[in-house]
């Protein structure tokens, strides 16, 4: 087994010979364990393809600090216990200068205690609360919370005057992690939950669950808490079933795949997104316009694939990094993680980023804009 | 083989390893290694010696870890209770479910415990409000007696004498009339009833034992990681430990060892192929067992003797 | 209320009718070599895949079910070839590894050339949902329990009317003899596969346009097809019929009358309790090992 052992340490060795880090100054590293593949791939797999993109073409321009950057990333499949041992990798083999990944939620929270006792900045690209709430001191995240949907979505409610809804939630992590966040910020929007369902990822036929709610008595609307096929599917069964109550979807269904998916079904459908999906829709003042288009237009380019806000979220966690080691003129992790927690006015794809050293995550509820599915597109909800 | 030889030879490589080891990173790895080789020397009991499968033990992995998970950082209990009482409980499931199951036979076998594991983890990802769901939830440190465990290299210390005794409690069943029991099942069952064996009770014992070290294991990963989720209990999972007992070697306690080593550290090797990891694992599994359809390690050892 | 039960009851007939075909597949190769093909999920992948591919090339659909169904069908030939074939008589468990191997590899190549995406087949014969006394149905469901009831239908006529079938069932039954009378069983055994592949292929294929597909979809409707079959005897091919349906409609009825969350563990909890009073499912035949 030691031989084997000292063979891998050779190979190792051998790779990391052979990378490019044989200039006259060593790359500032960016590691990034993200969920490539497994459940959570449509996450990680945009993160991955954006993370690559942008460091290249900030490469061609000449680096950073005159350096280059090289990124190290890992598959996590999505799995905490994977991440923590690419995050250990990442932190004493490969001795990053800063991680920008963690796709899931789980993950992330795995990762945090590690890179707490590092002492090595950390950008998340996962969604729940409880990462940047307590506030931590290594630990930023660029996505909107799972709780800001759940607002975006209660309060668009209000203003129509629904108050009794169905709430159908997958069971998953992204799906679970919504429910909980929806159940506990409903009271705050005088929505009361009368209907609670749940549905599988790769369920085939969700019409049990859709009747179910639809025979509760008093239901207003039906707010689906999922991603990838299954709010598809949901939706092409409350096509199906002729069921006409408002239906709300959750940031999770943010990509074109889900309206060619569900059809002529999804239109009327009302969900909470980035200003990216929108991007030529935008009016032209907005101040986010030039830096959606100019991200949607370079990804589409390059991979001949739809943007989806995930990949926003990786190139709004480099764009971070890389705005934080210009003002901190070094990769001195302290002083890179001060210079991320002074982030303002930061233009993402996610919205306009104001940190603090209260706020990990710096958006308010204005990042997410209502979108409403009109003629198999999106439009702004009026 | 003699009997101690290889636990002094794997004793001598666990006491030198650290001298190869550059960082935590490596300990990492290592520690998990010897975790998984646990599992895997109680797994291979059942399958190699026994001649049973089980397609859902992670799930007994995943009842360890969050036994001393939700008992240790909800409830207060002092880690090592909490360690004990999952390893009881696991004991008490595991023994009540065996006489069923393992009446049951090859296909109907794996169907049962690929179908105990898979509710095992629906359970863990549905009780949110004590699991955590599917996001998981951090585990405290071990600590005993004001000591605590935290350091890579403590609990690489820690794993590899917890391994040796797993080896040593193994070795004894393995030479013991239980064992040669065992292997009488696993050639046919029936001429080992005919000799007066009671099969049944030894194919429980083996069966309790090997969720038992599975859960022991699931409690030590849960306070190394300080962090569980559901995923230590998923199928997938519970297919990786069985691949290392096949791809090592059935009935070889080391080539369990070996096999732990191996797939362990394969998608260590792999994690930066990106898509091309599913490809290449699925290649080795199907290879392996094709080409050397003994495990790694018996195959090794027959050609070694051959030559010499 | 009558067209709430009535709604479960066709939501539970879509889901179960898809495990049926799965379960078929099983059936078919366990009976012809005992072998449990984990991949089976995979076959059912593949075909919704291939079709997906070619009619987003331009292919008509006809000829794009045609040619994903021969395309699935020799991926079929090939794992038997070199993967089942060269492991010669290896034990239950290798066998198991094998195809689990097989299935992942499956996965892998998917991945890599259909992407990690999601995509929709057009159903056949438009999306308009039929009423039936307040509850609704897609015509696409028609079409897989349609197509279910042809394929018990045809193989029912293959094994009890062929010389081929029948050579199948003689060889599933005593191999040693089998060869003895003739037959060659290496044939046999290839064929099985084959003819599973291409049963998997259809069952994509037409459930494809309400499962939507993408290269994770095979492994729920793999292992719901395996329970499905063990809940009606492996081997038995009305057995792998029924035991689909009856999963489907207990899912549906759980998640209308339990609970949504705990109906994934359903078909797991229900085959193990059959499993525990009657070890060779509600069909098996009742035969005594060979020592």
């Amino acid at each position: 087994m030691s031989k084997f052992m000292l063979r891998m340490t050779g190979i190792a060795l051998a790779a990391f010979a052979l990378s490019p880090g044989a200039h006259a100054q060593a790359p500032i590293k960016i590691g990034s364990p993200l969920a490539v593949t497994g459940g959570a791939s449509f996450l990680g797999d945009p993160e991955l393809k954006t993370l690559q993109l942008y460091i290249e073409k900030i490469n061609g321009e000449g680096g950073v600090l005159g350096r280059k950057l090289e990124l190290v990333s890992y598959d996590d499949g999505g799995a905490p216990d994977k991440a923590i041992g690419f995050t250990k990798r990442l932190i004493e083999e490969d001795k990053v200068d800063i991680i920008v990944g963690g796709s899931t939620t789980g993950a992330t929270m795995a990762m945090v205690p590690l890179v707490e006792k590092a002492g090595i900045p950390f950008i998340s690209l996962a969604g729940a609360v409880v990462i940047i709430e307590p506030v931590k001191k290594w630990v930023f995240k660029t996505p909107h919370t799972d709780r800001m949907a759940a607002e975006k979505v209660f309060e668009d409610m209000k203003k129509r005057g629904l108050t009794k809804i169905g709430l159908l939630s997958e069971n998953s992590g992204f799906g679970q992690s919504g429910k909980k966040e929806a159940l506990a910020v409903a009271g705050k929007y005088g929505i009361q939950i009368v209907a609670e369902e749940m549905y599988g990822p790769k369920d085939a036929d969700v019409t049990t669950q859709l009747t179910k709610i639809k025979n509760t008595a008093g239901v207003q609307a039906i707010f689906v808490f999922g991603f990838g096929s299954g709010p598809a599917v949901v939706t092409k069964n409350i096509g199906q079933l002729g069921i006409t109550l408002p239906h709300y979807e959750s940031h999770g269904v943010a990509s074109e795949e889900y309206i060619k998916l569900s059809g002529k079904a999804a239109e009327g459908v009302r969900l909470p997104a980035a200003a990216l999906l929108v991007a030529e829709v935008l009016p032209n003042s907005d101040p986010q316009k030039p830096v959606v288009m100019g991200y949607s237009k370079t990804y589409k380019d390059r991979y001949k694939q739809d943007v989806s806000t995930f990949g926003g979220h990786a190139y709004d966690g480099l764009m971070i990094a890389v705005a934080a080691f210009k003002r901190a003129g070094s990769t001195d992790p302290a002083k890179v993680r001060d210079a991320i927690e002074q982030t303002r006015g930061f233009i993402g794809t996610g919205g306009v980023v104001n940190m603090s050293a209260t706020d990990h995550m710096g958006l308010d509820l204005s990042a997410f804009r209502m979108l409403e599915i009109r003629n198999g597109t999106w439009t702004l909800a009026k | 083989m003699g009997r101690f030889r290889g636990l002094a030879a794997l004793a001598l490589i666990i006491a030198l390893l650290p001298l190869a080891l550059p960082n935590n990173y490596y300990y990492d790895v290592a520690i998990r290694i010897g975790m998984n080789a646990i599992i895997v020397v109680g797994l291979n009991l059942l399958i190699g010696y026994a001649g049973q499968i089980s397609l859902g033990h992670a799930g007994f992995v995943g009842l360890g870890a969050y036994a001393s998970a939700v008992l240790s950082s909800r409830f207060g209990w002092p880690p090592l209770a909490a360690m004990l009482f999952g390893m009881a409980a696991v004991g008490v499931i595991a023994f009540v479910v065996a006489r069923p199951i393992l009446r049951l036979r090859g296909h109907y076998l794996a169907m049962a415990t690929l179908g105990l594991g898979i509710i095992i983890y629906m359970v863990l990802v549905n009780e949110s409000a004590w699991t955590g769901g599917n996001d998981g939830m951090s585990v405290r440190p071990f600590s005993l007696l004001g000591l605590t465990l935290a350091s890579e290299r403590a609990w690489y210390w820690v794993t590899g004498a917890v391994l040796l005794g797993a080896i040593l409690l193994a070795n004894n069943i393995v030479d013991s009339p239980v064992g040669r029991a065992l292997r009488a099942v696993h050639g046919s069952e029936v001429a080992a009833q005919v000799a007066g064996i009671d099969t049944t009770r030894y194919k429980v014992r083996v069966f309790v034992l090997s969720a038992v070290f599975a859960s022991a294991v699931g409690s030590m990963m849960a306070h190394y990681l300080g962090f569980v989720s559901p995923q230590v209990s998923s199928f997938f999972h519970s297919i990786e430990l069985v691949t290392m007992v096949v791809v090592g070697g059935m009935a070889s306690t080391y080539g369990a060892v070996l096999g732990a080593a191996i797939l362990t550290t394969l998608p260590q090797l792999l994690a930066t192929f990106e898509g091309y990891e599913m490809i290449t694992f699925g290649l080795i599994l199907m290879l392996t067992v094709i080409f050397l359809p003994r495990g790694l390690l018996p195959t090794i050892a027959a050609r070694l003797r051959k030559a010499g | 209320m009558l067209s709430q039960t009535l709604q479960y009851l066709f939501s539970g007939l879509t889901n179960g009718a898809i495990y049926a075909l799965s379960a078929l597949g099983f059936s078919l190769i366990y009976n012809a070599s005992g072998v449990i093909n984990f991949a089976q999920g995979e076959f059912i992948m593949l075909g919704g895949v291939a079709a997906v591919l070619l009619t987003s090339a331009g292919v008509p659909l006809p000829l794009a079910i045609l040619l994903a169904v021969l395309m699935v069908a020799v991926v079929g030939l090939l794992l038997e070839k070199f993967a089942i074939e060269p492991a010669g008589d290896a034990d239950v468990v290798s066998l198991i590894i094998i195809t689990i191997g097989a299935s992942i590899f499956l996965q892998g190549v998917a991945q890599v050339v259909f992407g990690k995406g999601q995509r929709a087949l057009a159903p056949f014969t438009g999306d308009a949902p039929i009423v039936i006394a307040g509850a609704s149905l897609l015509p696409q469901s028609l079409w897989m329990i349609g197509t279910g009831a042809v394929i018990v239908l045809v193989l029912a006529w293959f094994f009890g009317r062929t010389r081929l079938g029948k050579a199948m069932l003689a060889t599933a039954h005593n191999r040693l003899a089998a060869r003895l009378v003739g037959i060659n069983t290496r044939h046999v055994l290839a064929l099985s596969f084959v003819i599973s592949a291409a049963l998997g292929a259809i069952a994509g294929v037409v459930s494809a346009p309400i499962t939507l597909t993408s290269y994770d979809v095979g492994i729920m409707v793999g292992l719901k097809g395996f329970v499905a079959a063990t809940l009606g005897g492996l081997g038995s091919g009305v057995g792998a019929v029924v035991g689909g349906l009856i999963l489907g409609l207990m899912e549906a009825l759980a998640a209308g009358y339990i609970s949504s969350a705990y109906k994934d563990a359903v078909p797991f909890a229900l085959i193990i309790l059959i499993l525990f009073f009657m070890p060779r499912g509600l069909f098996g035949a009742r035969v005594t090992e060979r020592v």
